[in-house]
């Protein structure tokens, strides 16, 4: 392989050439950075530069952060589950019940987007919190007696917030995938004998199957090392492995700690991702 | 060339269908034989894919009444129908394999596995798939997955084959091989098949029957060859094949037949016979003539009944047949005729003065 480029790999790198300096300046340096801290040692005031594997030794080994880690991947698992069982719906809807303006619902269903995502988390504080919407409603219609209070400040108020603010990137890979499935092959399964709920998961869920792996992993990637939603209405039940992190960095001042977390998080999340990758393969390839 | 056991195996009786204000099929009756070839033919547009979509269940008629094998369909889904449908697009399942695919639908009808592998095996052999079976949907030729669509069909043993342009996609020679096989091979399993078509020459070469079909009605219901020859309307006879139409009045009716006068051909009597019975005598305003039925005569000697002196004014060369246009004397606008390009007949140029041939029995009557 010479140096000489013909004129279309040229245009190419062209292309790429800004995008791929751009992250690897904003992407790939910061992470360099944080997995050679994790290697390091945090003394009083400065830093060890000694590789060192003590700090994954603590995290994987210390209760705390097991904890905190499999909290997160549960939370951020549940979260994925109800989005996504909640998205299909309304994807199927649109691809197949929305014959008129179908552009205009894809806008609508963008709308919460056009607010801060922390305006939103306080709006939910609103409507659940102790004297908050939805309580003082349920209270005036005499259906409860007392506020209720396992929806805010724990696992449930995460969920919920995470899974409302997820919903359109979720339905958006979902609808896409729906979009594509060609409709003659519907009828040709019913003409074939399946009624609705064999053609449904016989030829409508495997074919739609790229659409929900996209949506999951979409979904759960970014929740997994969410800090914001914890912090503002999980309440320390709700407390995830990003809120440790984040302490390590500030308050415990302890960063490589915190690297080494962030770095554990990512191997863990990458796992769990490919797993899900797979077994979307595998279960979208087959015959049921 | 027989049509099965002449049993009707679908009835359809005044069946339309309207979307919104727009009629698709304005009334629609036709007995199918069981066994035999049917097409729907006609133009884009003509609801004959319509028509296709209301037997197999995909569509519910606005009134009228469709019943296969003596059962009304009002209100049975397709999934519930004894018909199969060969789509467009052969809508073969992409998820899944050859085998996969053509045991579809044993497997809703919880069939034992090893029975569905010998079934899928020997209608996969019915089509020349043999040892395909694994193959992925995505490796399969046009061809070759026009043939798993009909082994996918052929496997449920249906009553009725539906077939709805299934072979639009192939490229010429395909095609054409496909029409013979196809054609073969209802004739040797006896399974009723219907075709929707626009392609003429496919609905000619495979079908028992054909209903040609315009704006939502049956415009004529025939054996190709009644349809080719006997062509009940203009417009039948100028969908199907060429047709050279000359003006015409009408003369007289008696027991000899109908005397009409044809423009540059001049007085003809047509034989009763061949005067189709509902014919309006008195409305003829056309006559019509294939291309075929004129013969350019030439020095040597050939019968014909009747023969009127014309100008050739332009030729296309087909290698195996020419196609001249003609304007004769007295004529309005030039005809077209087809002659076979036999041992010892060279391509009239262009000016050739020419004597053209023709008999009353190749005259059809149009009002």
């Amino acid at each position: 392989m010479g140096l000489k480029l013909d004129r279309e790999a040229r245009s190419g790198l062209l292309l790429v050439g800004p995008t791929a300096i751009y992250a690897a300046l904003m992407l790939a340096a910061p992470l360099f950075m944080i997995v050679t801290f994790s290697f390091w040692t945090q003394n009083y005031l400065d830093i060890d530069r000694t590789l060192t594997l003590a700090n994954y030794r603590t995290a994987w080994s210390e209760p705390i952060y097991r904890v905190l880690m499999v909290r997160s991947l549960v939370i951020s698992l549940i979260v994925t589950a109800v989005t996504v069982l909640l998205a299909f719906p309304i994807a199927y809807f649109l691809s197949f019940h929305v014959t008129r303006r179908k552009p205009l619902w894809l806008f609508l269903i963008t709308v919460p987007f056009w607010t801060s995502y922390l305006i939103r988390v306080f709006l939910w504080k609103v409507i659940l919190g102790f004297n908050g919407v939805l309580n003082t409603a349920l209270l005036d219609l005499g259906l409860i007696d007392a506020p209720l209070t396992f929806i805010l400040y724990n696992t449930n108020a995460v969920v919920l917030t995470l899974a409302h603010a997820w919903a359109a990137f979720a339905i958006l890979p979902i609808f896409v995938a729906l979009e594509k499935i060609d409709r003659s092959l519907l009828e040709a399964a019913e003409d074939l004998g399946d009624g609705p709920l064999r053609r449904f998961l016989r030829i409508t869920l495997p074919l739609a199957m790229p659409g929900v792996v996209g949506a999951t992993l979409i979904v759960l990637i970014p929740t997994m090392g969410d800090f914001i939603t914890p912090r503002l209405v999980g309440g320390t039940e709700g407390m995830m492995i990003a809120n440790m992190i984040q302490v390590q960095f500030g308050r415990a001042n302890n960063a490589p700690l915190g690297a080494a977390l962030a770095v554990s998080a990512m191997l863990v999340v990458g796992v769990v991702s490919l797993v899900i990758y797979l077994a979307g393969r595998k279960f979208g390839g087959r015959v049921r | 060339m027989a049509a099965g056991t002449g049993n009707s195996i679908i009835e359809i009786a005044g069946v339309t269908r309207d979307f919104g204000s727009f009629q698709a099929l304005k009334g629609i009756s036709a007995d199918i034989r069981e066994g035999e070839f049917f097409s729907l033919l006609g133009p884009s547009g003509c609801g004959k894919t319509t028509l296709l979509r209301l037997i197999a269940g995909f569509d519910e008629p606005t009134s009228g009444t469709i019943a296969i094998d003596g059962r009304p369909m009002a209100d049975i889904p397709a999934n519930r129908r004894p018909t199969n449908m060969v789509f467009q697009s052969y809508a073969i399942f992409p998820h899944l394999d050859v085998a996969e695919n053509v045991g579809y639908g044993l497997k809703t009808r919880r069939m034992p596995r090893a029975q569905i592998a010998a079934e899928v095996e020997k209608a996969l052999e019915m089509v020349d798939l043999a040892d395909y079976g694994r193959r992925a949907a995505h490796e399969l030729s046009g061809g070759q997955r026009q043939r798993v669509a009909l082994a996918r069909a052929l496997v449920m043993r249906p009553k009725v084959v539906l077939l709805d342009e299934p072979l639009s996609a192939l490229d010429k020679k395909l095609r054409e091989q496909m029409q013979v096989e196809l054609r073969e091979l209802q004739q040797s399993i006896g399974i009723t098949f219907i075709l929707v078509t626009h392609d003429q020459e496919e609905a000619l070469i495979m079908s028992d029957r054909i209903a040609v079909m315009f704006e939502g009605r049956i415009a004529q219901l025939a054996s190709p060859e009644e349809l080719y020859r006997h062509p009940r309307t203009k417009r039948v006879a100028s969908f199907i094949g060429v047709m050279n139409f000359l003006p015409a009045t009408f003369v007289s009716r008696d027991a000899a037949g109908v005397t009409v006068d044809v423009t540059a051909l001049g007085r003809v009597t047509i034989p009763p016979a061949l005067v189709p019975a509902p014919l309006d005598s008195a409305t003829i305003d056309t006559v019509g003539v294939r291309p075929e039925m004129f013969t350019i005569l030439s020095d040597r000697v050939e019968p014909a009944e009747r023969a009127t002196p014309g100008t050739v004014t332009g030729n296309s060369y087909y290698g195996d047949m020419t196609y001249y246009t003609v304007q004769l004397d007295g004529g309005a606008a030039p005809i077209t005729i087809s002659m076979r390009n036999t041992a010892g007949r060279s391509v009239l140029p262009s000016g050739s003065r020419v004597s053209v041939g023709w008999g009353a029995e190749s005259i059809v009557l149009f009002e």
